[in-house]
């Protein structure tokens, strides 16, 4: 459509600001200020500009729009190779548009090293959209890999009281997922000779190969997820990391794995994919329930929440894997609900972190009284992570049901307990910290959101409540891409099916 | 008889030697006063050498009836190691200077290994190949005791003379029973011999290699004989242990594979399992020992030997690919070391060097620019995109899956898990701890620089790959088109 690089320009203009932060010298204050503004302004600007991606998305293609090609590394036929379709112009958006609310979210709550800091989060923006962006293989895993580092840094720099060990376990958790994949990566390219991801839709792989590299892409992506039994990393990450930190974490990194399900799992290794189905029905389900019961005796508010993580992103991945046209949008849907409202609820948590300083849900009780605001922005995103109808959460767990309804019954049904429990102990969860007596002393000064809080908290329920409302704007401009993405399924399994049919 | 034709090939080692025992005389004439002059002139003597090699033609030329050979292989190697030696020099002067060990001998030595060096590269023959060796080994064992007044550093010497010339040994004897059961101690005759359907290399040929693979996986610090590096990389002064650290390294790697590809190219089969052996136990060690270590130059050699390990995997892949992988993995390779222990030589106190990794506490504080740096080489050491150090590891693994080699390779990947534990050790220490006090900024510009282009070589190296993954192939070439 336009020959302008608007992908590259997305992906590296956080870099510059980033660039730009580095130069800044002088005095500590004027540094801090001067780092803040400018990371903030960089990232408004790339959200406006990535705004462009949505406004000038061709929706009746499921082709790969905005491509960029330049050749990198011409010996082995690997491209810079960058492209948006349906499903992945939606996470880069989100990672544009959290960009900017966790800078603004710490705004205050930094107050050592805030150049590194903010040069940190810029680069992270970098990395992780380039990586849904890259349509090469070795691209994707160049920029999969390297948000480790900031993230590494964040936690470990900026968390609280267990951080060292918080940001080894992530880092070393997902390191071992993601080396697996690189083999798989590897096998794949001396298999088809290339890495370009747009020739490997279209190409069929060795069936029983196809087991195998599933598996290592299993590895990484579901470390990544996190599933079931690989998600202890998540819970002390999530409780270690800066409220900042959380937001990212919740909002798009873990979104990093059920893309990577998406875009290479499922139409890369059909065969596989079906295969296996029952695995990831199991493991999702047994996520959804346990986790959902871990979080319900949780004494903390993150780690409630990071629990809570896990079992809806249970739902993603059972959305995935039902291979219904519903169950995948519900997925993607779902990804990008999750996306706004835990990380909503992250920055709820940490509102009150940083008036009291604890975590703990049994130092509060009675907000209400003191924080109506507060009070009812927190309540719209706990009704959204439970799903309420009219908020973005229900869209989505209602089409992954759908979905899995058509798929599989007792996974359908199974889920759905989730939901339950889910209401359980968010609500629980509320009653805990902002109804009740208003007996403690510390709460009883507390104040309400400053303006700039409500500022951080207007763009979020706006959007929560628009997806929910009137899901339409996003469903549209996904709907050839997934459709597409299940046509080529079906045409997959047919065409495997009538070989065996032929050898027999 | 040597011709006039013979001289070409080898004239870059004829002008080195030549200018080494000018500078020698220069030096002992002028005495220590001289010291500074000359080390630049090493310096320089080193870069007439890398222009001498670069002018010489692409095209494979062999001298004195085949002992001494050049291609771009060995155009390759020795750039590298070139580079490696003239950065040891520039890094020693302050340092020298400092510890009060100011000599003229220490650049001349130098020089004196590097021709050393450069003959292994270059060795087609068993005799000039353990000329080479030895020329090179017999400086390094005078430079590894260069601070004779420590007993460390004695030490460190001494360990190293020891075991060096037990592995010379082993290396003489695995000659002397190839040529006795061979024939010859020619690459080329020896690689004719074991070609064709009917050729059987005998027992004692096998024998022969294994004892010439012990000798080599020696110089190139790979399990299991490994023992001397990290006593030798600790006691040694520190310019000669990061000097340690590459350029022998890097010879030994070219000569390893030269041996390996060339006259046994043939017996693939025989010594793969050998190397693959080698390899991941290295990667293993490397990885797991490193753990439990305080001081940061022992932590430096056993990475070294998990690196030694990650480069062996593309000997063992014995592909083409396999090899360009281990050029690819040297260069970057030399870039991370040197840079490495520019930061270790920054470390002082009050005057003294400190070596303990817990010295770097909150280095991010105090020194945020050297923090920076230490952090890229070591994320690039454990192999995190887009670091430098990911396309060393890439390519190695590349030829590794090519070759079907799925064991190896995942082993391979899972201990860079484990070593990348003890490099983000070191991140965690420099950027999570609180500050210690900040160190003395006497480490003199050039190691700044040498830092900063070496840091920024490391994390750029992404954006534009193709110079040296195009050298690494055309030398990785050379020796599959000859054979």
């Amino acid at each position: 459509m336009i020959d302008f690089p608007i992908l590259t320009l997305t992906t590296f203009l956080p870099l510059i600001g980033a660039l730009a932060i580095l130069m800044i010298r002088g005095d500590d204050r004027i540094v801090a200020r001067n780092a803040r503004a400018t990371a903030l302004w960089t990232s408004l600007a790339t959200f406006v500009v990535s705004i462009f991606l949505w406004v000038g998305f061709d929706n009746s293609t499921a082709n790969f729009q905005f491509v960029e090609k330049v050749s990198w590394i011409p010996s082995f036929g690997i491209n810079y190779h960058m492209g948006v379709d349906g499903i992945s112009v939606f996470f880069v958006l989100l990672s544009t548009f959290l960009t900017p609310i966790c800078i603004l979210a710490s705004w205050e709550s930094i107050q050592h090293r805030v150049k590194e800091y903010m040069i940190a989060f810029l680069v992270l923006e970098t990395l992780m959209v380039g990586m849904f962006c890259a349509l090469d293989f070795i691209l994707f895993y160049i920029f999969f890999e390297a948000v480790l580092i900031p993230m590494f840094l964040i936690i470990g720099i900026w968390g609280g009281q267990r951080r060292v060990y918080a940001a080894f376990k992530f880092f070393l958790y997902t390191l071992t997922g993601s080396v697996l994949m690189l083999i798989a990566i590897l096998a794949i390219y001396f298999e088809t000779e290339t890495t370009d991801v747009p020739t490997l839709l279209k190409t069929a792989l060795d069936p029983r190969m196809q087991l195998w590299l599933w598996l290592a892409f299993f590895a990484s992506f579901a470390v990544k997820v996190p599933m079931w039994p690989v998600h202890t990393w998540l819970p002390d990450a999530h409780v270690e990391a800066p409220t900042a930190g959380s937001v990212i974490l919740a909002g798009v990194l873990l979104k990093m794995g059920a893309y990577g399900f998406l875009r290479f799992s499922v139409p890369i290794l059909p065969y596989a994919t079906e295969y296996f189905t029952p695995l990831i029905y199991t493991l999702s389900v047994i996520a959804i329930i346990y986790t959902s019961l871990v979080a319900l005796a949780q004494e903390d508010m993150k780690k409630l929440i990071a629990y809570s993580s896990v079992a809806h992103m249970g739902f993603v991945t059972i959305g995935i894997f039902t291979l219904t046209y519903q169950g995948v949008q519900g997925a993607v849907v779902q990804m990008i609900s999750h996306g706004f409202v835990s990380g909503a609820l992250f920055l709820c948590v940490g509102v009150i972190y940083d008036r009291i300083h604890t975590r703990e849900i049994s130092r509060y009780g009675g907000l209400v009284e003191r924080m109506p605001k507060y009070a009812v922005v927190f309540m719209v995103f706990m009704l959204a992570s439970v799903g309420l109808p009219g908020t973005s959460g229900f869209v989505g767990e209602f089409l992954i049901l759908v979905g899995a309804f058509k798929a599989n019954t007792w996974v359908a049904a199974l889920a759905t307990t989730g939901i339950i429990l889910g209401a359980a102990y968010m609500l629980f969860l509320y009653r805990r910290v902002v109804f009740g007596k208003l007996e403690k002393d510390d709460l009883k000064a507390i104040l309400d959101l400053n303006p700039r809080e409500i500022a951080i908290f207007v763009p979020l329920i706006v959007v929560t409540i628009w997806m929910g409302v009137y899901p339409a704007p996003f469903l549209e401009v996904m709907d050839a891409s997934i459709a597409n993405l299940i046509e080529q399924h079906k045409t997959a399994m047919n065409a495997l099916g009538s070989v065996s049919l032929v050898g027999k | 008889m040597v011709t006039t034709a013979d001289i070409y090939p080898v004239l870059p080692e004829l002008i080195l030697a030549c200018l080494s025992m000018a500078l020698l005389m220069y030096g002992v004439f002028r005495g220590d006063k001289a010291v500074g002059s000359v080390s630049w002139l090493a310096v320089a003597a080193l870069v007439i050498t890398g222009i001498a090699i670069s002018s010489l033609p692409d095209a494979t030329q062999t001298a004195f009836r085949g002992q001494f050979v050049v291609d771009q292989f060995a155009r390759f190697m020795k750039w590298l190691v070139i580079l490696g030696s003239a950065l040891a020099v520039v890094m020693s002067m302050n340092y020298n200077e400092r510890e009060g060990i100011k000599r003229f001998e220490f650049p001349v030595l130098i020089l004196f290994a590097t021709l050393g060096m450069l003959l292994m590269v270059s060795a087609n023959d068993l005799l000039s190949l353990y000329v080479g060796l030895e020329l090179q080994s017999l400086s390094l064992y005078v430079i590894a005791a260069f601070r004779r007044d420590s007993t460390k550093s004695s030490e460190a010497g001494l360990k190293y003379f020891v075991l060096g010339a037990l592995s010379s040994g082993m290396l003489l004897y695995g000659a002397s029973m190839i040529y006795g059961f061979a024939g010859t101690t020619q690459f080329e005759k020896l690689a004719a011999l074991f070609i064709g359907p009917n050729a059987d290399p005998g027992v004692g040929v096998i024998v022969g290699l294994v004892f010439l693979l012990a000798g080599l996986a020696f110089k190139v610090s790979a399990v299991p004989f490994h023992m001397w590096t990290p006593d030798v990389y600790e006691g040694a002064p520190t310019p000669v242990t990061a000097f340690f650290a590459v350029a022998p390294k890097i010879a030994a790697i070219a000569l390893l594979i030269r041996v390996m590809i060339g006259p046994f190219g043939e017996l693939f089969a025989q010594w793969q399992q050998i190397i693959i052996f080698i390899s991941i136990a290295s990667m293993l060690l490397g990885a797991l020992a490193a753990i439990w270590q305080t001081n940061i130059k022992r932590l430096m050699a056993y990475s070294s030997i998990g690196h030694v390990g990650y480069a062996l995997v593309g000997l063992a892949a014995g592909s083409e690919e396999g090899i360009r992988g281990i050029g690819v993995y040297m260069a970057i390779y030399l870039a991370m070391n040197i840079g490495t222990f520019c930061c270790i030589l920054s470390m002082r106190r009050q005057g003294l060097l400190v070596e303990g990794i817990s010295d770097l506490s909150g280095l991010a504080r105090n020194h945020p620019m050297m923090a920076a740096a230490l952090a890229i080489f070591m994320f690039s050491m454990a192999g995190i995109p887009p670091l430098a150090g990911f396309f060393g590891k890439l390519y190695v693994f590349m030829a590794a899956v090519n070759e079907g080699l799925y064991v190896l390779a995942i082993i391979g990947v899972l201990t860079s898990v484990i070593g990348a534990y003890y490099y983000l050790r070191i991140v965690k220490i420099m950027y999570f701890d609180e500050p210690l006090d900040a160190f003395d900024r006497t480490a003199g510009r050039e190691i700044g620089v040498i830092m900063t282009v070496t840091g920024l070589f490391t994390l750029l190296f992404f954006i534009f790959p193709s110079p040296i993954v195009s050298a690494a192939s055309k030398a990785a070439a050379v020796l599959f088109s000859a054979g």
